[in-house]
């Protein structure tokens, strides 16, 4: 059973649950500072290391080492005196590092000296036509039901969209059992000349042995089509088929379950509610925020880590962890710090995490027809807004997504942007010639996840709170 | 759609869909057991009534809300199943007392 936080107020707040944050709780906890880890899922591990406590696939080579790597960092998170709560969702977080997140249907309030956002990533939006059919999902969807529920794809079945995620879980539903048809790779032929540059530190780092040895696993066995450049989906009321051109050659075929992925961006939502500044990141092509090289963010007192500090992977996610705890310790208890790593340590387990990252992301740029969708496209699944919507609403004066709300309420529905600002960013930017930068993104406020009135009516109120609202 | 690997040797927990028994496995997410039901777990979108079913499986999407003991807009990837839990498909808004 989940239960509210023990205390009011803590040393370190972390947020999320994630090889970040199980890294940085478990550090400063061991260093002495009362912590508090808040995570929304049910079990810890966040999306890397999916239900790693209670898997149901015990068969440790088809989910492969680098899941299992999960497990000791709870081990390490559950020996420490780090307090865990579950299914706690923060919905609110300010300059005065003060936490409000929702238990259970009620809300408690807690208040950090320092909080380490560890919230993550969540995949591009990939918006073809009819990706909001039922039997359309993200790869990393199916992953996730492949991890805590032993789930695979029975029937026909399409991978489509680039990155190593996508050949991780091909290679993993075949390793359970599962139906794989047919594998779209979109990669554009011109990354290919762009990241060679780079190749290098990538073919020297463990990602590339890795990542050959799945995807000639998953070619043994799935057709493999490259060079996609056009893709879509329909179907009436549920997916029918899958269409795609590669080459010059268009084909058709029948599916019932599709599966997109063309990488992860960060989870920004509770980072911007909080004020942090971030900026886009030509290269990544998403937002990021501003932070120093302990992670410490543009809001006093709150430091990000792991990939919504910017895509680096579970392993630099865990070095990120470390020394934003580092830099909690250092700044409440100097003393403690001399039993941690040495920040300079730290700083070469990152560097070595990081390499091969520059190519992966140049490598796995998703082209712009798959960013930038055209005419009766969904944009905005929540409010159903599609690229025309906003084309014709920028015709007539909306200069950016808050102003775009205004117009079509995209980005006001319960995802509140998740699924569609980084779609609406770039294409206010393209249909009125500015940089994403100069576009901007929506203005994020608490709450940033949906709870109810009759939750925030329940919040204890002081005599003040009263007089403030009500007359004589 | 999805099928359950031979090796799952969880317990069964005993759901209702709309009054239907399922058995779903502990553990499961709502969403999960609803995927590998079989049963045509589809809501309607609030918006134009359009059919969904959930995207995103982690929490951000809000394509699997449904009705849960009686609570309406659950997102059901993030809620585990239980024993005797009453699950309806959402059809479009959440219903006042619901």
């Amino acid at each position: 059973m989940t239960v509210a936080p023990k205390r009011g107020d803590y040393d370190v707040v972390v947020i999320g649950a994630g090889p970040a944050g199980l890294a940085a709780a478990a550090t400063s906890a061991e260093a002495g500072l009362s912590t508090l880890l808040l995570d929304e899922n049910a079990g810890p591990g966040g999306q890397v290391f999916r239900a790693i406590s209670s898997t149901p696939v015990t068969n440790r080579s088809q989910l492969g080492a680098d899941y299992w790597v999960g497990a000791d960092l709870v081990q390490s998170l559950r020996a420490s005196s780090a307090e865990v709560v579950h299914r706690a969702t923060v919905w609110s977080l300010d300059r005065n590092l003060d936490i409000a997140v929702s238990i259970g249907g009620a809300s408690a309030f807690v208040k950090a000296k320092r909080v380490i956002l560890a919230t993550g990533a969540l995949e591009r939006p990939f918006p073809i036509p009819g990706w909001t059919l039922p039997g359309v999902m993200t790869a990393g969807a199916a992953q996730t039901m492949l991890k805590s529920s032993a789930l695979v794809p029975d029937g026909r079945t399409v991978i489509a969209g680039q990155g190593p995620l996508l050949w991780l879980l091909a290679a993993q539903i075949l390793r359970l059992g599962g139906r794989i048809d047919r594998i779209l790779d979109t990669t554009a032929r011109g990354n290919y000349f762009a990241a060679l540059p780079h190749a290098f530190a990538f073919v020297t780092s463990p990602y590339f042995t890795k990542g050959l040895s799945m995807m000639r696993e998953v070619k043994a066995k799935v057709q493999v089509v490259s060079g996609v450049t056009e893709l879509s989906a329909s179907g009436d009321g549920q997916l029918a088929s899958v269409s795609y051109v590669a080459g010059s050659k268009r084909e058709t075929i029948p599916a019932d379950l599709l599966l997109l992925h063309q990488g992860v961006v960060p989870n920004v939502n509770l980072a911007m509610a909080a004020g942090i500044e971030h900026r886009w990141d030509d290269l990544q092509l998403c937002w990021s925020p501003v932070l120093d090289a302990n992670g410490n963010s543009s809001v006093a007192g709150i430091a990000i880590a792991g990939d919504g500090a910017g895509i680096g992977g579970a392993n630099a996610a865990v070095v990120r962890g470390r020394i934003a705890a580092r830099g909690a310790v250092d700044a409440l208890a100097p003393a403690a710090a001399a039993k941690l790593p040495a920040m300079a340590t730290l700083r070469t387990d990152l560097a070595r995490a990081e390499r091969g990252r520059v190519f992966l992301d140049t490598l796995f740029r998703p082209a712009p027809q798959f960013r930038i969708p055209q005419g009766d496209t969904i944009v905005c699944r929540c409010e159903e807004v599609t690229a025309m919507d906003v084309l014709d609403s920028v015709a007539i004066g909306a200069t950016g997504p808050n102003q775009l709300k205004a117009y079509r309420r995209t980005g006001m529905g319960p995802c509140q942007g998740r699924l569609c600002g980084l779609t609406v960013t770039e294409l206010m930017a393209q249909a009125r010639g500015k940089t994403p930068q100069e576009i901007g993104y929506y203005r994020l406020r608490a709450p940033v996840k949906p709870i109810t009135l009759a939750e925030l009516a329940a919040v204890p109120k002081s005599e003040s709170d009263v007089k403030a609202v009500v007359r004589g | 759609m999805f099928k359950r690997s031979e090796q799952d040797k969880r317990p069964q927990v005993r759901i209702f869909v709309d009054g239907v028994a399922v058995a779903a496995r502990q553990g499961d997410p709502v969403s999960a057991a609803l995927l590998a039901s079989g049963l045509d777990a589809r809501r309607s979108t609030a918006v134009s009534g359009a059919p969904r079913l959930p995207y995103c499986m982690m929490g951000v999407c809000f394509d699997c809300l449904v009705t849960i003991d009686g609570v309406g807009n659950r997102q059901g990837c993030l809620v585990p199943v239980t024993d005797g839990m009453q699950i309806e498909i959402q059809k479009g808004k959440r219903e006042i007392g619901k």
